[in-house]
């Protein structure tokens, strides 16, 4: 009984733990099996070796795939977190229709890629869009076709994404600013801190934890940007706007190359894990020094 | 010492008045071209969605509808009157509605209870444990469709809203988990401690003190969750079929259809449709959604 | 409380239907035409007494649909039936999931050997060979023409009969103002257009061999090269807003005299129908120009191995009213298609079906009936979506004739 009450937490974790254990990592290992053997149309399972991440790394449509996800990843992070701040802290500022404007900040985050999708290839397309509707206002040398352009389409897939999940990093940062002691602020502004000199030196140092969080979720949605992209450009024109998920899941269910696929997630992964485990290892071992 | 402060503040503050008149301006100018960036595409859809065919392929993209043109929301919702192979919103959606509420309820419930446990309770790795918990967020979903369905299968809940239920739960755990352990690790020990103490268990200590004041928190993961799993495609396209399949299945049917003349204003409206109750969610929880990260689950 | 549980009773309720035959269909037609035609099966079956299910996934020619299907054959459930085509039937077959091929006894019965002809059936047929696996249900041709009266007779414009006169033809509309050719660039209508042009410029043997046997010297060889320039010239007859577009809204633009020519198959012809356009009057169809070539895509549907007497049963009944002489009839009528079927009357389809009609016997006699690899009907999937990729890179950036050649002939052999 008393082993039994000691151990309750753990208990209590234990089914997540093993759903998770199965469902999540798990499922990675079955993918890594997968990624050296044959597989095509269906999995198999017979060993074969490292030849499907060759094959992967000889496609030159896999690294245009690649050299997209770091171009879009970058630019998604940077756009969301600055947009983010920024509309956080004029919101900040007593504004009357605060409650107005953050709910239009933040509604694209309720709607599905398919819906995000639709409305934005109109919005984009130069034969329907914003380029004809600023050529029937007068302005007739106006072009912005950056979505039938190949090498600019990967910047309008950054300008859907950036819409869909800034207003989501704007609350999380308005939330952030909301919780910071009222005094902390008084104080600084008696110190003669100028507004601007008031945030970056004093505000935004104190919410380190809020960037983990921003971070976190935004790594999450640039690395699934697969439905925004096949919504948006299906990867087009041409390959150009191909993204990894879009390669993977294109590989896996209509080109039969189960096994290349696989191999295309696990190097996703790798990347991921490469980037995120250290930050997010170094900010729980913060949190746990501090106690 | 304090209110000396206080009235030296509020000197500065009338100090800058004028000052802030001019910078009222330019922050709502840029506020203003904010709003419009995010609200444009919402309109057009809505303004389509009014308009004929006609109107559509003449008009400008952002002028309102010549009279407003019901039909095309009657055809996103009921169909054409197909008996086969019709595509229409009606019954998908409250298949969503159906699979939405349990999947949700799981998972908060669950992500409750294990961020209440890994902060309150903690054990030997539960860093690690949490880790492993935040690093399930980051699985591209496409790479464990096969396996998923293979175990589905061997469960014999494949093909069924019950195992959609299982896969929408599982996948929101690393999710729901991550919030709630966040908030929870800003809530003092000491009541806890205290609770303790008093000889209240773990069960006792989560209903009775720690759920009344998880509000904040739980309207965060719910609309997370409700947002997500509303939202999701790939699942109930892979795990669902016929009839069984959630709204986003339909509305991509009908959006992605490969023949037939595209009708935008039916496209618009279905999307206005199947976007509805998040819409609504985030647009009156949205003051509450705001107030539950603050209270706490921001903070890392 | 109460409605909650209530909500789980009804998600967790078993749905059972007591029908003797049973069938899951999963497809992607899910409008226009296609879903019309579909309720003709709907109905023939269920008047039999069978228990239909429709399970359409839309979206990217089937790709979103491929995502249900895999999963559920992994999960050792897979319906009834699936819209499959091409070499990929016995790739499934090879995979262990097709036998012990339930329709073959009705093919035998019904005497489908006499009525497909053997082209057909021998992509309908699995374990070499040996035992029906799929039912047809139509053939579509690819290397089509799609042109305005309208626009061609006031510029006195002919249909093209070589690729040069379409090359003049689309310089003269372009002088007017007119998009000469409308096109929606995405991966497979890139490929669609591709393989028209590489069976006029190449030749019957030249596809063959390219795109049947896929053979390198072929591929990297310079008739590719020219294949290639004439890509180019068309990329330039097409209008900016071009990439990502839709088949069917590029097929609007032909109706509306925005541009003069589309190359497609001839499923646009359902839209020209629909738009209640006629043939000669309205618009042209014509065939791109080739020595008697002929550009096949069968639709069919397999049939895979399936646990319960009433789903086989359910298998049974669907394949045969998939060969029905009537169902073959109106249900290409609305897809714009010609029967698979050998015998079915030609009276009621429209002058270009039975050109179509006319045209597979020619070819066929000629050598020229070839299968087309854009819509999956030769290849193995790998190395068909390798060569795609090839194609829609080069038709959408400035890429040299000769650095595709050279891509393509590499991209081909790493995919093999």
């Amino acid at each position: 009984m008393f082993w039994l009450k000691r151990n309750l937490p753990r208990i209590v974790i234990a089914p997540s733990f093993g759903v998770i254990a199965w469902f999540v990592y798990g499922f990675i290992f079955w993918t890594i099996y997968v990624s050296f053997t044959k597989s095509k149309l269906l999995p198999q399972y017979q060993f074969w070796g490292l030849d499907q991440y060759y094959r992967l790394w000889s496609m030159p449509r896999w690294h245009i795939a690649v050299e997209n996800l770091f171009i879009f990843t970058i630019l998604f992070i940077i756009l969301c977190v600055l947009i983010g701040i920024i509309l956080a802290i004029l919101l900040d500022q007593k504004i009357r229709a605060e409650g107005f404007l953050r709910t239009i900040y933040l509604y694209p985050m309720a709607l599905s890629f398919i819906v995000t999708g639709t409305a934005w290839r109109w919005m984009l397309n130069p034969t329907l869009g914003l380029e004809k509707f600023a050529q029937d206002l007068g302005f007739s040398s106006f072009t912005f076709d950056w979505l039938v352009t190949p090498g600019m389409s990967i910047y309008t897939i950054v300008i859907a994404g950036v819409w869909q999940s800034s207003g989501f990093i704007m609350a999380i940062f308005l939330a952030g600013l909301r919780s910071i002691d009222d005094e902390i602020i008084k104080a600084a502004k008696i110190d003669g801190a100028g507004l601007i000199s008031l945030y970056t030196k004093i505000i935004l140092p104190m919410m380190r934890p809020v960037f983990m969080s921003a971070i976190v979720i935004l790594v999450h949605l640039a690395i699934k940007s697969y439905d925004l992209v096949i919504a948006l450009t299906a990867g087009g024109p041409g390959i150009s706007s191909d993204m990894p998920a879009v390669f993977m899941t294109q590989m896996a269910f209509h080109r039969s190359e189960i096994g290349l696929a696989s191999a295309s997630a696990i190097m996703m992964f790798l990347t991921v894990s490469a980037i995120v485990v250290p930050y997010l290892y170094s900010e729980l071992k913060r949190e746990d020094d501090r106690k | 010492m304090i209110e000396n402060n206080n009235q030296k503040y509020q000197q500065l503050e009338k100090a800058s008045k004028t000052k802030n008149t001019i910078y009222r301006w330019i922050l709502f100018l840029i506020l203003a071209v904010f709003a419009a960036y995010y609200i444009a595409p919402l309109y057009v859809m809505i303004v389509t969605s009014f308009k004929t065919m006609a109107e559509i392929r003449q008009g400008n993209l952002f002028a309102l509808p010549n009279d407003l043109n019901l039909e095309s929301w009657y055809v996103a919702w009921n169909g054409q009157g197909f008996a086969a192979g019709d595509v229409f919103l009606k019954t998908y959606f409250w298949n969503s509605a159906k699979m939405v509420l349990p999947a949700v309820i799981i998972s908060t419930i669950m992500g409750a209870i294990n961020g209440y446990a890994l902060t309150k309770w903690r054990f030997k790795g539960d860093s690690y444990i949490f880790l492993l918990f935040l690093f399930g967020t980051f699985i591209p979903y496409q790479s464990i469709l096969l396996p998923m369905s293979r175990t589905l299968g061997f469960m014999g809940i494949s093909n069924s809203i019950f195992g959609l239920i299982l896969v929408h739960v599982i996948y929101g755990l690393c999710f729901t988990t991550l919030f709630c352990r966040n908030y929870y690790v800003s809530i003092s020990d000491e009541i806890v401690k205290a609770a303790r103490i008093d000889g209240a268990g773990f069960f006792k200590i989560f209903f009775k003190i720690m759920l009344p004041i998880s509000a904040p928190i739980l309207v965060v993961t719910v609309i997370w969750q409700f947002t997500q799993i509303w939202n999701d495609f790939l699942f109930g396209a892979t795990f669902t079929f016929g009839k069984e399949a959630p709204i986003q299945v339909a509305l991509n049917n009908m959006v992605l259809t490969s023949s037939s003349v595209k009708r935008y204003n039916v496209d618009m409206a279905a999307a206005i449709i199947a976007g509805f109750p998040t819409l609504i969610v985030y647009v009156l929880a949205g003051k509450y959604f705001i107030r539950g990260l603050t209270a706490g689950s921001v903070k890392g | 409380m109460k409605k909650i549980i209530a909500i789980f009773a009804m998600v967790l309720a078993p749905t059972f239907s007591y029908a003797g035959s049973s069938a899951e269909v999963l497809h992607w037609w899910t409008s226009g035409g296609e879903a019309k035609a579909l309720k003709v099966l709907k109905d023939d079956f269920a008047a039999k007494g069978g228990a239909w299910t429709d399970m359409p996934v839309a979206g990217g020619g089937g790709d979103a649909a491929m995502q249900t299907l895999k999963a559920r054959i992994v999960a050792n459930d897979a319906p009834a039936a699936a819209q499959i085509k091409g070499p990929t039937i016995q790739a499934y077959d090879r995979e262990g999931v097709v036998a012990p091929y339930n329709i073959d006894a009705v093919a035998k019965a019904e005497g489908w050997d006499k009525l497909l002809s053997k082209q057909v059936a021998s992509h309908m047929k699995c374990d070499d060979g040996k035992a029906y696996c799929a039912a047809p249900v139509n053939i579509h041709r690819i290397d089509w023409f799609w042109a305005n009266k309208k626009v061609l007779d006031s510029n006195g414009i002919k249909m093209p009969k070589s690729w040069d006169e379409f090359n003049a033809a689309a310089d003269k509309l372009q002088a007017k103002g007119i998009i000469p050719l409308a096109h929606g660039s995405q991966p497979w209508q890139d490929a669609t257009v591709f393989e028209a042009v590489a069976l006029g410029i190449g030749g019957n043997d030249f596809y063959r061999k390219a795109f049947v046997e896929a053979d390198a010297a072929t591929l990297g060889g310079p008739v590719m090269v020219k294949i290639f320039d004439q890509m180019r010239k068309l990329k330039n007859y097409t209008d900016p807003g071009s990439p990502g577009r839709d088949w069917n809204v590029a097929t609007a633009m032909v109706m509306e005299g925005k541009a003069g020519f589309q190359i497609m198959g001839d499923w646009a012809k359902g839209e020209f129908a629909a738009a209640g356009l006629n043939p000669d009057v309205d618009y042209y169809c014509g065939t791109t120009p080739s020595d008697n070539g002929y550009l096949y895509n069968v639709d069919s549907f397999i049939f895979f191995k399936v646990e319960g007497q009433d789903k086989v049963e359910g298998q049974k009944l669907l394949a045969s009213l998939m060969m029905g002489q009537d169902f073959q009839k109106v249900f290409n009528i609305y897809k714009g298609s010609i029967p698979a079927r050998l015998d079915v009357p030609m009276d009621d389809f429209d002058i270009c079906a039975k050109k179509s009609n006319k045209d597979l016997n020619t070819a066929a006699k000629k050598g020229g009936l070839l299968p087309s690899f854009a819509h999956g009907m030769t290849l193995e999937l790998g190395v068909k979506g390798a060569i795609q990729d090839v194609v829609t890179e080069h038709f959408n950036s400035d890429m040299s004739s000769q650095d595709a050649v050279t891509k393509l002939s590499a991209a081909v052999m790493a995919a093999s």
